[in-house]
């Protein structure tokens, strides 16, 4: 426990909440670059090359805006509310292993902020203290349209936080392990992705639900509720709300990426190249970068293209479908699992995708017929 | 031993404190939030004694899922604002008289047993958790899977009996829908 320990951590520290600031500046941009795209537009160009300064711009601009705080508002909460949005998205990154480690100045720096034991299950813990911020700011504006937005946050978050952590259950499972490390170790010969098609794929949507992005942006649906639960907030301190949302993004695909799709490591199939993390210690941040990236679009993708679903399709999708999917891909794991170490036959884990999907394309087909016996119903 | 007495200390400041202002705060959804940083507290002192995953699960449990549907309900009650009690105006000297009680009761208790030897250690720090995690599971599985899973079957029935309420309050609401 000398100094240089304690240097070591702060500096990793603040290296990761730069990491995600400029990240989260440059999502913005990314985002507003590829929707235009997909919408036929070209999108902002003109600040610096590629419209690359553009961040920056609207940093200049939301500090320099007028901040009105209304005069009914309980202020504590008004001003706490914005801090307890963007606190859980920054640590929520600490446990987020980014590559395996190297030598500098004879001493070996690992490349995560905090090696937690049960690191899953600080993601879980926080994630679901993550809701305090948005309830909070919708009731202390003491504006119904915030304070319904707050709900709808609350609500919708609480049901598919349980998925979620079913989600991160399976990832356990699959791991042996609750170390975020060793979950990415345990991926070195096939990415979870591939066992577990389909709970990375409950994982997936799951998270978009978390944070509040389309389809699922319901509390922040512009024609029902203005800009729900952050309406009455304006200069920096929406700006931090934006910056939780977008910070949030990027912390949830890092997540994708580490329980799900190999982490820091490389594909599978490159195990023992010079492409390998094992041999290049650098290659692991980029390896993650590209996969962040890569989820990151299929979020902005998904915005693109998709409608918001209706509000009590949202709650049923929620509760009727995704939880009981999940539970049966949870058993399906964690009993092929079993199986395979019990017989010690390696046979049993392909049955573990096979049934998977099975129950999957099974749950599809009921959306499928019960949308059809309404959608004939009703008219 | 000195750093972590005075984070201790510091804790139980603060635990005291948000402990205090959940009591005393006029709003409830205040009380509510005390009551967060209350638990919160008690998630660090379990992990000061080498507990994290209660610790953790503290965090999700209590902060997380069950103050969140607190909050939930006194915002959709609009009850934040709390009434002088006057109905139940005898109840205050019993509650006081009865905490006085079970206070010194446990104190003396405390005391009492501080002379016997039974100190009870904490596991060994959080270097092994995963190994106190296999540990905890295999317990609990094995020797208490009885009291386990007697325990989810209660759970279950709570479940299905607040389902079961809420759906005949939903039958009740629709016809006074509009009082």
């Amino acid at each position: 426990m000398d100094w240089t320990f304690w240097l070591e951590w702060v500096i990793k520290g603040l290296v990761l909440c730069l990491i995600l600031l400029v990240g989260f500046a440059y999502l913005t941009w990314y985002e507003r670059r590829a929707l235009a795209r997909i919408q036929v537009r070209v999108g902002p160009n003109r600040a610096g090359y590629q419209g690359l300064l553009q961040p920056i711009a609207d940093a200049v601009k939301l500090i320099f805006k007028e901040e009105l705080t209304p005069s009914r508002v309980y202020k504590v909460a008004f001003l706490l509310a914005p801090v307890l949005t963007v606190v859980p998205s920054l640590i929520l990154a600490a446990v987020i292993p980014l590559g395996t480690s190297f030598n500098l100045f004879g001493r070996t720096i690992t490349l995560y902020v905090a090696n937690l034991n049960v690191g899953v299950l600080y993601l879980t813990s926080i994630a679901s203290i993550a809701v305090y911020g948005i309830v909070l700011a919708g009731w202390s504006s003491n504006n119904k349209y915030a304070m319904l937005g707050g709900v709808r946050a609350t609500a919708q978050m609480i049901s598919y936080e349980l998925s979620l952590g079913l989600c991160f259950a399976i990832a356990v499972v699959m791991g042996n392990s609750m170390n975020l490390n060793e979950i990415v170790t345990a991926q070195k010969d096939m990415w979870f992705a591939v066992i577990q098609p389909v709970g990375a794929f409950i994982f997936l949507i799951v998270t978009l639900a978390e944070v509040n992005r389309a389809p699922f942006d319901m509390p922040e649906a512009e024609q029902e509720l203005t800009a729900g639960y952050h309406s009455e907030y304006s200069g920096m301190k929406f700006a931090l709300f934006f910056m939780a949302e977008y910070q949030k993004m990027i912390v949830i695909s890092m997540i994708a990426a580490t329980l799900f799709f190999g982490g820091y490591r490389e594909i599978w199939f490159l195990k023992d190249t010079f492409l390998s993390v094992d041999r290049a210690w650098f290659l692991g941040p980029i390896y993650l970068l590209l996969k962040v990236i890569v989820l990151l679009f299929g979020m902005i993708w998904i915005r693109a293209t998709w409608p918001r679903i209706r509000y009590d399709r949202l709650m049923s999708f929620g509760w009727k479908v995704l939880l009981p999917l999940s539970f049966v891909t949870a058993f399906i794991t964690a009993t092929g699992i079993l199986l395979a170490q019990e017989f010690d036959n390696q046979l049993y884990l392909y049955a573990i995708p096979a049934l998977s999907i099975i129950s999957a394309l099974i749950a599809v087909v009921f959306i499928y017929r019960d949308l059809r016996r309404k959608s004939h119903g009703r008219i | 031993m000195t750093s972590e007495l005075i984070v201790f200390l510091v804790l139980s400041l603060v635990a005291i404190a948000s402990a205090l202002g959940m009591l005393f705060s006029r709003n409830t959804i205040y009380s509510a939030l005390f009551l967060v940083l209350n638990f919160i507290t008690v998630a660090v002192f379990y992990l000061m004694l080498g507990a994290p995953f209660i610790a953790m699960s503290q965090i999700t449990v209590y902060a997380g899922a069950i103050m969140v549907l607190f909050l939930f309900v006194i915002m959709l009650l609009g009850a934040e604002q709390m009434t002088a009690p006057d109905a139940l105006s005898w109840q205050k000297p019993l509650a006081f008289l009865l905490a006085l009680t079970l206070t010194v009761e446990s104190v003396y208790l405390i005391f009492a047993r501080a002379k016997l030897d039974t100190v009870i250690t904490a596991p060994d720090a959080a270097t092994n958790s995963m190994e106190n995690l296999r540990e905890m599971a295999m317990t609990l599985f094995d020797k208490f899977l009885l009291p386990f899973e007697v325990t989810s079957i209660l759970l279950l029935v709570a479940m299905v009996g607040a389902i079961v309420l809420a759906k005949k309050e939903k039958g009740a609401r629709a016809k006074t829908s509009n009082s």
